[in-house]
């Protein structure tokens, strides 16, 4: 081992990348071997386009540790809710480390002693996390080589690693164990090396299925929430929430509210508040509050927001083009018009958003149900004016996020609270607060011109947007001449969204993909072709095909062209560098527009597949969510009032609703692994809108498709 | 204003100095200390909070700790009996039925509480008794499975 890689304790000259000296780290974890990775280096390797780096500070990611007792720890600033990362990137670690996943802890989301991470969203926590930490972890493994080849004079080459083992496979007897290696010893090593990740054939831990690690905490209630921590002193808090998103409060008067016993109220401007030992007393005291707003309504609601989105002033962004769609027109044959309508939609995550914060002396910590424990921390830092090594943001179990804990208001919130009472401050938004301030599913309007000509391909695709996003735009067929267009909030206009919008599960893609697919089942019934194959003559991404004909035989699909009464749909898509492919068997009630989807069926295929459990368990529950999209909910509003309130006006899906469910994972452990935990949601309001179409005759394209929606499509078959 | 309450809470005897109208959920959770039960609502909607009373799933949220003063009180803390889970509890573990685990403890209360009254139920009446506990992670299909594995375990209460 070379002299400049071993460093006392106290000499380590670091950067402060994330607003703590790196000594510290080993003040909190103890002796043992650091291997530190630059991301640049790692980004290089895995090939990830420039934008996905962009955020990530220079000098290193993330890091693992080694410890004396040979115990391994994966810090990951990543969180877990549910999509079961706690699980997976462990098998990812075990693996590159030659040791089994049972070796490995992992600490999660915790500003002081995890590594930056922009936050858990967009299915990146193991296509690009994971493949960051395993390059870093296959370079500890090669430190690690290197010290036992010379503590046993043996070469790396006849050296053979076993559950962190290291034995001289020439004579057995020789061993050292990585625990011996690193005892009493502080090594650093950045990676000048392109190191390589393991080859697939060689996984042990990677592509076996492994239930949820965390699920006896979570069923015998040891597992903790936000809301689960206690400090002493803690209090509860309510906030005084306006009534519409357009009102400016005028006149308050919180002389009753402080007269329930124990409560005191907190102002800092129209920040007002109550907090309370007993959370029954601060709910009771908050609506004893009398205030009054002026409001500044703009005249729109859940019905006539698609007309006002296409005659806003907009801003038109041309996203990309093919061809000449002037001249795609003039080959086609057969031309279509349509527009899809998608509603606001809200998270509804089953724990609301809750923090508690503690100011001791200087230093503000906050627990917090957040997807972004580092964007919490800037949110405190600006806020309250602190610099980064004074605010500690550390998130335990979330409750559910689906894009939606993205948003992390309550923690500013709860950290100013805690500031202003001196005492800790435990926020747990009520449901309705959820339905207030939620980061809504963006409302759309989707308009597609398309065409075909003789031999049903497509020839003409003019695909606009109208504020609802574009991911998921992509045409995904072969199609010569296309046009895509996204009309969306001019800057300085007045703003269309008249409450937060942002990330709902696979943001944007579950109205493009509805929008996408039902336009191309209408061209296979005028193309008098089936479904399935009318894709398939259009399509060239194999990826789509393979998925294609894996749903079609797990389904066992049998070919007919649309409407053939039987109620079966097809779509498929792609998201998070996966691909998907759906089918659905519908029943429908003429009568009553009431659908009954009978069964459903998605194959996927995410490149490498970590752990086929989980994934498995991550279709299944998007393939459930998406029939809430599908069929009940939308979030009714008028100007900037919240209508829907509650979990009784807002209905998410319920075991009453769930069909036979049936998943594909395609095996692809050679490429690199793609999202997970979002792809299988994309299509379902496609897959039944085409399947009622089947059933029916009957055309859907606004969702939800209620009843009633069923019912007005039926009369015009 | 604080009284005396007394009930079983978790099989034991219990007796607490408390103010008796704050409602059973926050004073199982701030004061027991047994925060396995959720709030998710406060409603009544989601069933986050279910608890067992006299052997009856109640939504915790929806009365007073001073309403069950002489009853049975038994949470998702009080379901395994030294340390070895509750049959339920590891058929959620065996089926991997739960994802983000927040509406999991209510799940499994409820569940408890329906096995009671019905030792061997139907698939579909299963879903029935689950239908009003909310899981927005669409564990749904496991949940189905491990209850009813749970019901054979315990051999439809026999």
């Amino acid at each position: 081992m070379k002299k400049d890689q071993i460093k006392d304790h106290d000499s380590l000259q670091v950067p402060e990348s994330h607003g703590m000296p790196r000594r510290y780290f080993f003040k909190l974890l103890g002796g043992g071997l650091f291997i530190f990775f630059r991301p640049w280096n790692a980004l290089d390797l895995i090939g990830l386009p420039a934008e996905q780096a962009h955020g990530v500070p220079k000098d290193y990611n993330a890091f693992l540790h080694v410890a004396e007792d040979g115990s391994i720890t994966c810090y990951t600033g990543k969180i877990e809710m549910g999509q079961g990362i706690i699980t997976s990137l462990p098998q990812m670690m075990a693996d590159e480390l030659n040791v089994s996943v049972g070796m490995i802890k992992i600490v999660m989301g915790d500003t002081d002693i995890c590594p930056w991470d922009q936050g858990t969203w967009g299915s990146q926590s193991t296509r690009i996390f994971g493949q960051l930490m395993r390059t870093a972890t296959a370079e500890a493994r090669g430190v690690l080589l290197d010290l036992a080849s010379k503590q046993l004079g043996v070469p790396i080459a006849e050296l053979e690693v076993k559950d962190g083992i290291i034995t001289d496979t020439k004579d057995p007897k020789k061993t050292v164990s990585y625990a011996q290696l690193t005892k009493g010893q502080k090594i650093e090593k950045f990676l000048d090396v392109k190191p390589s990740m393991m080859d697939h054939t060689k996984f042990k831990e990677m592509g076996k299925s492994y239930n949820h690690v965390d699920s006896t905490l979570k069923v015998t209630g040891e597992a903790k929430y936000t809301g689960d921590m206690k400090l002493p002193g803690m209090v509860f808090a309510r906030i005084l929430r306006p009534p519409s998103h357009a009102a400016k409060l005028t006149t308050v008067d919180y002389s009753e509210a402080e007269k329930i016993a124990g409560t005191k109220v907190i102002r800092d401007g129209d920040f007002i508040a109550v907090i309370n030992e007993n959370r029954d007393k601060a709910d009771e005291a908050i609506v004893k509050i009398k205030a009054e707003y002026s409001f500044n309504e703009v005249q729109v609601n859940d019905k006539t927001i698609y007309d006002f989105m296409v005659k806003a002033d907009s801003n038109a962004m041309a996203l990309k083009s093919t061809g000449d769609v002037d001249a795609g027109e003039k080959l086609c044959d057969k031309k279509f018009e349509s527009e899809f309508h998608d509603p606001y939609l809200a998270h509804v995550a089953i724990e609301t958003h809750s923090a508690l914060a503690q100011l001791e002396v200087d230093k503000m910590t906050v627990w917090a149900a957040t997807q972004s424990p580092f964007g919490l921390r800037e949110g405190i830092m600006r806020e309250l004016n602190l610099p980064a090594e004074k605010v500690r943001v550390v998130t335990p179990f979330v409750g559910g996020g689906f894009g939606g804990k993205g948003e992390f208001k309550q923690g500013i919130e709860a950290a100013k609270l805690a500031k202003l009472a001196g005492k800790p401050v435990m926020l747990v938004w009520t449901r309705e607060e959820e339905f207030f301030y939620d980061t809504f599913h963006p409302a759309g309007v989707i308009k597609i011109k398309s065409g075909i000509d003789k031999d049903g391909l497509i020839k003409l695709w003019d695909y606009n947007i109208y504020y609802s996003g574009t991911r998921g735009a992509d045409a995904i067929y072969e199609i010569p001449n296309t046009k895509f267009t996204h009309y969306d909030q001019k800057r300085g206009g007045s703003p269309v969204h008249q409450f937060g919008t942002g990330a709902w599960r696979a943001p944007n893609n579950n109205t493009n993909t509805f929008a996408r697919e039902v336009q191309i089942d209408i061209m296979a019934t005028a193309a008098g072709i089936d479904p399935l194959e009318f894709r398939r003559k259009n399509l060239k991404d194999v990826h789509i095909l393979d998925c294609l004909k894996a749903v079609a035989d797990k389904f066992g699909y049998v070919p007919g062209k649309s409407p053939s009464g039987r109620g079966i749909g097809v779509a498929c898509g792609a998201d998070a560098g996966a691909w998907v492919a759906h089918m659905a068997e519908v029943k429908v009630d003429k009568s009553t527009g009431k659908v009954k989807v009978v069964r459903i069926a998605c194959a996927q295929d995410m490149g490498l597949c970590i752990n086929p459990e989980g994934a498995t368990i991550q279709m299944e529950g998007c393939m459930t969510m998406g029939l809430g999209y599908t069929f009940t909910e939308e979030v009714l509003f008028e100007g900037g009032k919240i209508l829907t309130h509650s979990l009784d006006a807002y209905d998410i899906p319920k075991f009453s609703w769930l069909p036979k469910i049936d998943t594909v994972v395609l095996d692809r452990k050679d490429q690199p692994p793609q999202g997970g935990g979002e792809p299988a949601i994309i299509a379902i309001g496609a897959v039944i809108a085409n399947a009622i179409f089947d059933a029916t005759g009957a055309r859907l394209y606004r969702l939800p498709m209620t009843p009633e929606r069923v019912l007005e499509a039926l009369k015009k078959v | 204003m604080d009284e005396t309450i007394k009930f079983h809470l978790n099989g034991k005897e219990t007796e607490a100095a408390i103010d008796s109208t704050q409602t059973l959920l926050w004073a199982l959770r701030n004061h027991f200390g047994l925060t396995g039960t959720k709030f998710g609502c406060g409603m009544g909607f989601c069933g986050a909070c279910t608890v067992l009373i006299d052997n009856e799933p109640v939504r915790s949220c929806q009365l007073s700790v001073g309403d069950v003063a002489g009853k049975s009180v038994v949470t998702i803390e009080g379901l395994a009996i030294n340390g070895k889970l509750h049959p339920i509890q590891k058929a959620f573990v065996e089926h991997d039925a739960l994802q983000c685990g927040y509406c999991t403890p209510g799940m499994i209360m409820n569940a408890a509480g329906f096995l009671i009254k019905n030792p061997a139920p139907s698939v579909q009446q299963i879903k029935e008794g689950m239908e009003n506990n909310l899981c927005r992670c669409g564990a749904h299909m496991r949940i189905i499975e491990a209850v009813e594995a749970a019901s054979k375990e315990m051999k439809g209460g026999k």
